[in-house]
């Protein structure tokens, strides 16, 4: 789960790490009285779960009040596209109306869990402001990681060891030192998968400053974490995607013409990889999940076809808690349910009561073909058009 | 022969009172393990399927009946807690099934199971299989193994069945099959379980499955390269999964260029493993590479 840069930072004054003074507001009035609170001069800030707002047009330094809130007018209500968002971009609910700091220098330092580390690895970099992504393919001796010992605790010596790296004056040494152990505990105490300030700012007269903030949290331990389980922000989201959150399928949208059903992720993945490996491109990555009923699978239907970019549907089900009969007459009760609006289907089922699945789809009277394995179903898909 | 569990195994499975835990427990039974425990806290006393005697800690199980592998099923917020209740008692083998366990559990666990007699399989993994040992410990189902000589590794479940199923279609048998979970950090890693193939005299060659997210099939490429001396190979999935966007695993996310698809297949086929051009072909590939022994 995202949350907006707002509201990490409120996460983060919380563990002392210093940020740059303002709030979010929801109205051009409310932006207008903050700027005025800050002296006039300011920036708004668009609060999207996106990067690449700035060359997006989402952050505009305005001189006073009045500009302040011209700019919170222009913003909110609007739509952001960014590099990140996709062509139907994000809406802005908020902007953040910020001080304008002045720093001398810009810095990224990051946390994230790493596989192969078993952990938390912290990395830093003196190329802020930049893609970390585009500095480690480009430039991957500028970045300095180390892995956090889960019992330990990211140490001072690390600390110490990462701020060296940076190369930032003697002088600042221990306070990024100490700003990465708060950012470890930060990470840690409420389960982050990944924790970023890009940049990092040191001003002239040497303060450190989070200019910009970024958490993502770890979906699976939101049960204990209500207060920031409270901030999610639905409208960042797409809404078929909610809407399978809620019934606990897991599906993301992507922009083919092929609907896909499948039983587990990897072979959700998989099915993906047969659709584009025959000339055509998945709509959406769906797994049923486990636990599944007659329902369940409705549900996921139902969802595949509210995309109207789908033309095609194709089912890919190994039969095994979710049983193939079950999954069969959960499609026909979406069909049902979605009458004209059904599209030719592909199916294969394979596993528990794989033949009575078949035989349930074949008297269905749909538009459906029937195939045994995964080269069959790319050629099949490849036909129905 | 098999790797990590046998005939010998003593079962035990852990929140056996559960609706998924006591269907499993009654298919790992029916496939032929030696279920010889039940754990669930407040159910001490009771019997499950007749004869199985419920504990209310690990620890009483192991020394009423000297189980020595445990299948976990207790829902997440309780899952960390369960697999080291099981590590403390001294249970070599955990295959941990439960998805959706926090990752910082997960992080505490792996760190604190170091140095210990225990290997963890998962989480969010379908288990280990060992067919020709008539031994199951995990939700995949057992019907569509044969007993064989490969062995296959996999981040995936379904997967690992589509793997399992076109391997035994052309009569090409399986030694132990192990899910090791799609979670960004796992107990048990490619290449633990590929050193532990390589060990096995029962085992010819590899089946690996791995999928976009994180570096750990690059350290299996690399693993390959230097020490293993059977056959491997290997599917990636994803190969058409955009950045950034988790596909249902938590670990399956495009976070930086290892993460990619094509990444792995690269470090994979600079190893000398067979890639798998397509899910569709993980059979026939195995077949080929085989044969040509």
């Amino acid at each position: 789960m995202k949350i907006h840069e707002y509201q990490a930072k409120g996460v983060f004054a919380k563990y002392g790490i210093s940020v740059p003074r303002g709030r979010a507001a929801k109205t051009p009035d409310d932006a207008a009285r903050i700027a005025d609170e800050l002296g006039g001069r300011a920036v708004v800030k668009a609060q999207v779960h996106a990067g690449g707002r700035g060359k997006a047009g989402g952050v505009r330094v305005v001189e006073s009040a009045a500009e302040a809130a011209e700019a919170a007018e222009a913003l909110i209500g609007s739509t952001l596209v960014t590099f990140q968002t996709g062509p139907e971009g994000v809406p802005i609910g908020s902007v953040l109306v910020e001080e304008v700091v002045d720093v001398e220098t810009e810095m990224y330092v990051g946390m994230a869990i790493d596989g192969s580390a078993e952990g938390v690895v912290a990395i830093a970099s003196a190329a802020g402001g930049m893609e970390i992504e585009q500095v480690a393919e480009q430039t991957p001796e500028k970045i300095i990681s180390v892995a956090v010992d889960p019992v330990l605790g990211l140490q001072p010596f690390q600390g110490r060891k990462l701020a060296y790296g940076l190369g930032v004056a003697d002088s600042l040494n221990r306070p990024v030192a100490a700003l990465m152990s708060a950012l470890y505990r930060l990470f840690e105490e409420n389960d982050c998968s990944l924790v970023e300030i890009n940049p990092l700012g040191v001003t002239a007269d040497g303060r450190v400053l989070a200019m910009d903030a970024k958490i993502d949290m770890d979906d699976d331990a939101m049960f204990r974490h209500r207060d920031i389980a409270g901030m999610r922000d639905v409208s960042q989201e797409d809404a078929l995607e909610v809407e399978a959150s809620e019934f606990d399928i897991n599906y993301v949208k992507l922009d083919g013409d092929v609907g896909c059903i499948v039983n587990g992720a990897g072979l959700a993945m998989a099915t993906m990889d047969v659709t584009h490996a025959a000339g055509a491109s998945p709509a959406n990555f769906l797994d049923i999940g486990g636990g599944a009923d007659e329902e369940k699978v409705a549900k996921a239907l139902e969802i595949v076809l509210k995309d109207a970019n789908v033309r095609r549907v194709l089912v890919n089900i190994f039969g095994g808690i979710l049983r193939c009969d079950v999954a069969a007459r959960g499609l026909v009760m979406a069909s049902e349910r979605m009458r004209g609006k059904m599209r030719p289907m592909v199916a294969r089922m394979l596993g528990t009561n794989a033949e009575e699945g078949r035989e349930t789809l074949a008297n269905s009277g749909l538009d459906v073909v029937l195939v045994d394995d995964l080269n069959q179903a790319a050629d099949a898909i490849r036909k129905a058009r | 022969m098999s790797i990590l569990v046998g005939r010998e195994t003593k079962l035990m499975v852990q929140g056996i009172t559960g609706r998924e835990g006591s269907f499993h427990a009654l298919r790992c039974r029916e496939y032929g393990a030696n279920l010889v425990a039940g754990v669930t806290p407040g159910r001490g006393g009771q019997m499950f399927d007749g004869d199985v005697p419920v504990f209310n800690s690990v620890e009483q199980a192991v020394a009423e009946t000297g189980a020595d592998a445990s299948l976990i099923f207790v829902p997440p917020p309780f899952a960390a807690d369960a697999i080291v209740e099981s590590a403390d008692a001294g249970i070599s083998v955990i295959a941990c099934i439960t998805e959706g366990i926090p990752v910082m559990d997960t992080v505490r666990v792996v760190r604190y199971l170091k140095g210990k007699a225990t290997t963890l399989i998962g989480p969010n993994c379908p288990g280990v299989i060992s067919p020709g040992e008539s031994f199951k410990m995990g939700i995949m189902p057992g019907h569509i193994h044969l007993a064989g000589r490969m062995g296959v590794v996999s981040r995936s479940g379904t997967l690992t069945y589509e793997a399992v199923g076109q391997l035994t279609d052309l009569g090409i048998g399986q030694s132990t099959c192990v899910g090791i979970g799609g979670d960004p950090v796992n107990g048990s890693s490619f290449v633990d379980i590929l050193r532990m193939f390589e060990d096995d005299p029962d085992t010819d060659g590899v089946v690996m499955i791995g999928e976009i997210g994180g570096s750990r099939e690059q350290e299996a490429a690399e693993f390959i390269a230097q020490e293993l001396t059977k056959p491997v190979a290997a599917l990636i999935v994803g190969q058409s999964a955009p950045p950034g966007k988790r596909m249902g695993h938590a670990g399956a996310i495009i976070t930086g260029s290892a993460g990619r698809a094509s990444e792995k297949v690269k470090a994979l086929d600079a190893a000398g493993v067979s890639i798998i051009p397509a899910p569709g072909e993980i059979g026939v590939t195995v077949q080929q590479m085989m044969s040509g022994r």
